[in-house]
């Protein structure tokens, strides 16, 4: 019996019942991405190396962990000591957080850079965001799993900040925690949201952000829609088929990755504090309030904000706004040029001073507060903000300079005759590669 | 583009950890492949500190394993209790209850001390005690001001009291609220050992609490070496198929 694949044999048999070489033809052999990624573009796929890692050592580290009151803090240092290669687990455990947070915010920086949020990949950046609101649940739940002192009062803090709603607040809290304070009861079931809940939501987010993106294609550093010139076949004359070109090309990235993760696990594991708090080598300790409680340093930034603002309930909706209005990116962007490469001197500036923002605010979130540093998260949450809410009017006036009409041609062209030769160097790769062989 | 990275990347440096303010920390001379310092270490532990702390997750045949003892000599030098096997973690049988009302807060365990204080801070801590007729056991800590442990190694350090800056002296004076700083101490009654053999003591006592935190340490440096040369030569296979495949592009 035939097929819509045309093949035949076990693949044809399969083919029949399953789209297997669909999909593969769909996301891997006939998708077709610009051939112009740079270093920016990596870190999608780093963060789908890193979901993977966290599921599997995660999968081990449960495997021994003791989600109870009295037993966790002691089960961990029975891992890093009792298990065999337990340490090496726990430790890519510990990492894979930090550098999940890394290669995430990295990716959403490449966003803002080449526009890749903009129409038509609203969607894709929309299910980006839901992704990192489970990511930084995850690392939530997660982080008060080896309970230690900074897991513990880190906790107890940010649950606290759902007692600023008014009415429900002080019903809302408890219901979360399930208790009075944050006990073994909320460690039980932050433990089944870490391993259960959030997971599941994640990978289903994960799908649904690598399919739409599929569906309208990949972006590049030029901000240049390949899909608008086809040949006969529907193919972009500029893409290059992901597979095999950008997987040689990601394997090479992933080693690179490797490489320093590798340096972090097995010579730096705890960052300098950042990635393992010292505090939190102290067992948790409810009559004992540390003097000084930061979240580790991927929330720092929202931290920051929250404590610039005097008052505890426009502190909270302030840091729930400095996420929320991430959401709304793609209306607030009123220039039609993806690229920072074309696009105008004054996003250049906002850009740049935001990013300057989230980093000082970073730095305010993880020291402890003193005036001068509070007046700094002030003057840059100010930034912060103002870079989202001012960008309907500095990006409708931008001077923006002319945008190629494809990858690699430094003017517009206009189809004709004069495009063919461009057309062996991109679009007719596969046939060189033949003719070449 | 690239002046935006460069900018960010001049910023990073501000994000270092600002350094606490508090007695000046001296620098513990860790060193995890100094086997002997590490036996000498264990000695000083439990001799002088396993009558009140444990180090409930540190196993004593482990301990014999890294510390180049067999499980003989371990039972015999370095376990006191005669009904502990050699496999067990190295409990205590203080109960913490009467440990909270002898001292106000049941000693902690120092399995992972290392991990949340710092080496430094222990080397310092531990040289630090001082003579202060205010204090319940008479003694008070320039590392852990109002501290509640006896000084248990006088016998080895002897007394001694703490030598103030003069007033005015030291840029310090407005930190320390005009509280009077310490500078320094004065021996008044020797010990067993002189200063130097001391600090050489402590050394020991505080690298094999190093070792004790992350007993793991030495063997993860070792693998990490060739995980990383895998990775290199991972690398020196896989870019070079990169290119063969990316030539006909561009």
């Amino acid at each position: 019996m035939a097929n819509t694949q045309g093949t035949t044999g076990l693949r044809g048999w399969i083919d029949e019942r399953f789209p297997l070489t669909q999909l593969w033809r769909e996301h891997l052999g006939e998708y077709f991405a610009p051939p112009n990624f740079n270093f920016f573009y990596i870190f999608g796929v780093l963060s789908l190396v890193v979901l993977i890692n966290q599921l599997l050592t995660g999968l081990w580290l449960t495997m021994n962990y003791k989600p109870a009151a009295d037993l966790a803090f002691g089960s961990v240092e029975s891992i890093m000591r009792d298990v065999r290669w337990g340490w090496l687990i726990r430790y890519m455990h510990s990492t894979g957080a930090s550098a999940f947070f890394i290669v995430v915010y990295l990716h959403m920086f490449r966003a803002l850079l080449y526009g890749s949020y903009k129409k038509p990949r609203e969607l894709v950046w929309l299910v980006g965001m839901l992704i990192f609101l489970c990511l930084m649940a995850e690392s939530f739940f997660g982080y008060l799993l080896p309970w230690g002192q900074m897991s513990y009062w880190g906790a107890q803090v940010i649950i606290s900040l759902f007692g600023a709603i008014p009415g429900i607040g002080d019903d809302l809290t408890l219901w979360i925690r399930g208790d009075y304070v944050v006990s073994d009861a909320t460690l039980n079931r932050f433990f089944a949201l870490h391993v259960m809940a959030i997971p599941i939501a994640l990978l289903g987010l994960v799908v649904a952000h690598v399919i739409a993106l599929h569906h309208v294609g990949s972006n590049n550093p030029e901000g240049v829609e390949i899909k608008k010139y086809t040949d006969e076949k529907g193919k972009p004359l500029d893409g290059i088929p992901f597979h095999p070109y950008y997987t040689v090309k990601d394997i090479v990235g992933i080693i690179v990755f490797l490489f320093f993760a590798a340096f972090v696990i097995f010579f730096w594991p705890d960052g300098g504090g950042y990635f393992l708090e010292h505090p939190n080598f102290e067992p948790a300790d409810p009559l004992k309030t540390p003097p000084h409680i930061a979240p580790v340093w991927y929330f720092t930034p929202y931290y920051a904000i929250l404590r610039a603002i005097p008052d505890k309930l426009l502190g909270v909706i302030a840091m729930g706004g400095s996420i929320v209005l991430l959401f709304f990116l793609p209306w607030l962007d009123r220039c039609p040029v993806k690229s920072i490469r074309y696009r105008g001197a004054s996003w250049k500036v906002a850009l740049t001073l935001f990013v300057i923002a989230f980093l000082i605010l970073g730095y305010c979130g993880s020291q402890p507060p003193d005036t001068t540093l509070t007046m700094l998260a002030r003057i840059f949450a100010v930034v912060y903000f103002g870079f989202f809410l001012l960008m309907p009017f500095y990006t409708s006036f931008e001077k923006t300079k002319p945008v190629p009409d494809r990858v690699g041609h430094q003017t517009v062209v206009i189809h004709g005759a004069g495009e063919s030769k461009s057309a062996v160097a991109f679009g007719e790769v596969d046939k060189a590669r033949m003719q070449s062989q | 583009m690239n002046t935006l990275i460069i900018t960010l990347l001049c910023l990073l440096p501000s994000l270092t950890l600002a350094a606490e303010v508090g007695y000046p920390l001296d620098k513990a001379p860790i060193d995890l492949t100094d086997q002997a310092s590490l036996q000498k270490g264990a000695k000083y532990f439990v001799n002088y500190c396993m009558g009140c702390h444990s180090l409930q997750y540190e196993r004593y045949n482990r301990m014999g394993r890294d510390l180049g003892l067999s499980d003989e000599q371990v039972r015999k030098n370095l376990m006191f209790n005669p009904d502990a096997k050699v496999g067990e973690t190295m409990k205590i049988g203080m109960p913490q209850k009467d440990a909270k009302k002898w001292f106000g807060a049941a000693p902690p365990d120092l399995s992972v001390i290392a991990r949340s204080r710092g080496s430094d801070y222990l080397y310092t801590y531990l040289r630090t005690f001082y003579l202060d007729p205010k204090r319940p056991w008479g003694v008070n800590n320039a590392a852990f001001p109002a501290v509640g442990m006896p000084h248990v190694l006088w016998e080895l350090q002897g007394w001694q009291e703490p030598v103030y800056k003069a007033a005015g002296e030291g840029e310090g004076g407005e930190q320390s609220g005009g509280k009077e700083e310490i500078n320094g101490f004065k021996v008044v009654k020797a010990g067993s050992m002189t200063p130097p053999e001391f600090d050489a003591a402590m050394a020991d006592l505080v690298n094999f609490l190093t070792y004790v935190s992350e007993p793991m340490k030495l063997e993860r440096q070792r693998i990490g070496v060739w995980v990383l040369a895998f990775l290199v030569l991972a690398f020196a296979v896989f870019y070079p198929l990169k290119k063969e495949y990316w030539k006909d592009v561009h």
